[in-house]
């Protein structure tokens, strides 16, 4: 047997727990989106932080010239500042989203990317886990981007809000994760638009531009139920600082999608690729 | 001689009811060329990525340096050198950013990838194209570059799945050449092939399938030896008359075999054999005698041709 540095390094693995899924590699998975992105993707980034600039201009001032403070929770607030933390949490959404699931829908069906790093000594999950690690950083620059444009304009009444930023990446790693177990199911890149439909509604609906007690009970309950709806409520919390056990809730419900995700991305890159 | 680097006994495949790989027994020796000849189907590719470690056997034994790949996969693939059928360069990346990542994939150093690089390169003849995005490549400098991002980690085996497919015949022998290359300085090369040329060209040994089966096994000499003859006269009366004109042909030869377009008639004499069939009055549209080929053999061993 030959041993080179690939054998050396592989082998120095033997024996350790999950050594057939996870390789302690992810961090190559993110070199490669690192350099990627470099050349490509930060049009995308560049994209996806405007978003919600634009809804804060066009919503927060137009709209909220005509509806002026607000009332949340008993406090009054701007138009503008109630809005800010939703628009945080729906762009880490969509970005994660984005990520998870049209970009890794075509690394694993078109250019089979997914293929080429699983023929090495890497395992699913540590591709799993690099991916998802990208969403974050995706998550973390929109969260100081965004932050770096409402809190001079005071939006960001609270001292707390400072922790919108981890909450941010903590959302785009839930949906991340969901997202790229998901996309593991897809046949075709149509059922991807799926999410696109489910998407809109949500972020429409969710708290994002009116309190949801404007609902009936029972669909306030729903609403509550779905992830925008908690993400928006964890920032806006944060934002306002309403600290709450509330927010450890929400916190949690994030933590449960994050594993709920990871088991079911690596389980089924496990079937797709070690079929 | 030193044991086997891959032993495969009994092994077995089956994707629900289909059985794509169908007990097969094959070793592979260090330093050989090694190949499976057969047609799209076969099940080479199957069990490629069975010695791969990338697809679990539904039966059977395996060991690839002394290791099960079910137990031992990221160990074994760290051997491995992979050249997939289908390409799957990284095609957000350039040239030299596709032999880096992927050497990181393996856990290699920056400093030790730097110079390897820089070998590689070499070694695929793209030192031009370096800072060239993929998609510009054509597909014979795409194919050498798969090959060049399979020799990153310095592996052992060398796995290469219809390599050739889809290449110019100008592509194809700066390939071969590389390949040779390879060889010479002992990697020990797995090739899968439906091109009995390239077989020819490339296999010191191989094993000829069909429908998950191992049909012959050999050396590409051996196996013309055994399952044809030297030479084949290959004539054609026209798509009409074939079928009628190879009754009475036969007996004249040692085997015929009578194809849509043309009869292939077995003989150690192709010219002698001629000869004959002009002075029994017979007058082919056209005539060619060649040497039997591993065609011949995959047409005695299965009565089909290998490309459709």
């Amino acid at each position: 047997m030959i041993i080179s540095a690939a054998v050396a390094i592989a082998e120095a693995r033997r024996g350790r727990l999950g050594e057939r899924v996870y390789s302690g590699r992810s961090r190559a998975i993110f070199e490669r989106g690192y350099i990627a992105f470099k050349s490509s993707t930060w049009m995308v980034i560049l994209s996806g932080f405007v978003e919600p600039v634009l809804y804060l201009f066009a919503f927060g001032y137009g709209l909220g010239e005509l509806i002026g403070n607000i009332e949340s929770n008993g406090l009054s607030i701007p138009y503008a500042a109630y809005i800010a933390p939703a628009l945080l949490a729906t762009s880490a959404m969509n970005g994660a989203i984005y990520d998870s699931t049209f970009n890794i829908y075509f690394k694993l069906k078109h250019d089979r990317i997914y293929h080429g790093m699983l023929a090495t000594s890497l395992g699913p999950l540590d591709v799993a886990l690099g991916e998802i690690g990208l969403a974050l950083v995706r998550g973390f620059l929109y969260g100081v981007g965004f932050m770096a444009v409402v809190a001079p304009l005071g939006l960001i009444p609270s001292l707390w809000g400072i922790l919108a930023i981890p909450a941010a990446v903590l959302i785009a790693f839930g949906f991340a994760a969901v997202g790229m177990a998901l996309t593991t199911y897809m046949k075709s890149f149509q059922q991807l638009e799926i999410i696109n439909i489910f998407l809109l509604p949500m972020f429409l609906f969710s708290g994002s531009f009116y309190p949801l007690t404007v609902f009936p009970e029972w669909l306030q309950f729903i609403i509550k139920a779905l992830p925008l709806s908690q993400a928006i409520h964890l920032v806006r919390g944060l934002t306002l600082g309403q600290i709450n056990l509330g927010l450890l809730g929400h916190v949690s419900y994030f933590i449960v999608m994050i594993i709920v995700g990871l088991f079911f991305t690596t389980k089924r890159l496990n079937a797709l690729f070690m079929k | 001689m030193s044991s086997p680097l891959i032993t495969a006994r009994g092994l077995t495949k089956k994707f629900d009811e289909f059985v794509a790989v169908d007990e097969i027994d094959f070793d592979v020796a260090r330093g050989e060329s090694f190949g499976l000849l057969g047609p799209n189907g076969a099940g080479k590719s199957t069990t490629m990525r069975i010695i791969g470690a990338t697809s679990q056997r539904t039966s059977g034994d395996l060991t690839i340096l002394g290791m099960d790949p079910e137990k031992f996969g990221p160990q074994i693939r760290a051997h491995l050198g992979v050249v997939p059928q289908q390409d799957n360069l990284d095609m957000n990346l350039s040239v030299s950013e596709n032999l880096y990542i992927y050497g990181r994939y393996f856990g290699l150093s920056r400093k030790f990838l730097k110079t390897k690089i820089e070998e590689l390169l070499e070694f695929a003849q793209l030192q031009e194209k370096r800072n060239a995005k993929v998609e510009s490549l054509s597909g014979g400098m795409k194919r050498r570059l798969t090959i060049a991002r399979g020799l990153v980690s310095e592996p052992e085996i060398l796995m290469l799945d219809e390599p050739t497919t889809g290449l110019d015949p100008q592509a194809r022998h700066i390939l071969w050449d590389r390949l040779f290359r390879l060889k010479e300085q002992g990697v020990t090369l797995v090739i899968t092939t439906h091109f009995m040329d390239e077989a020819e060209q490339l296999c010191d040994r191989l094993v000829v399938m069909d429908k998950g089966k191992i049909m012959a096994e050999g050396s590409p000499a051996q196996l013309i030896k055994d399952y044809s003859t030297k030479e084949v006269l290959e004539i054609r009366f026209g798509s009409e008359r074939n079928s009628e004109m190879a009754d009475q042909l036969r007996g004249m030869c040692d085997r015929i075999e009578e194809l849509p377009d043309r009869i292939l008639l077995y003989s150690e004499d192709g010219e002698a054999l001629l000869e004959k069939i002009y002075s029994a009055g017979l007058h082919p549209k056209t005539s060619l005698v060649r040497r039997s080929s591993l065609e011949d053999v995959f047409l005695r061993l299965t009565g089909r041709t290998l490309v459709d």
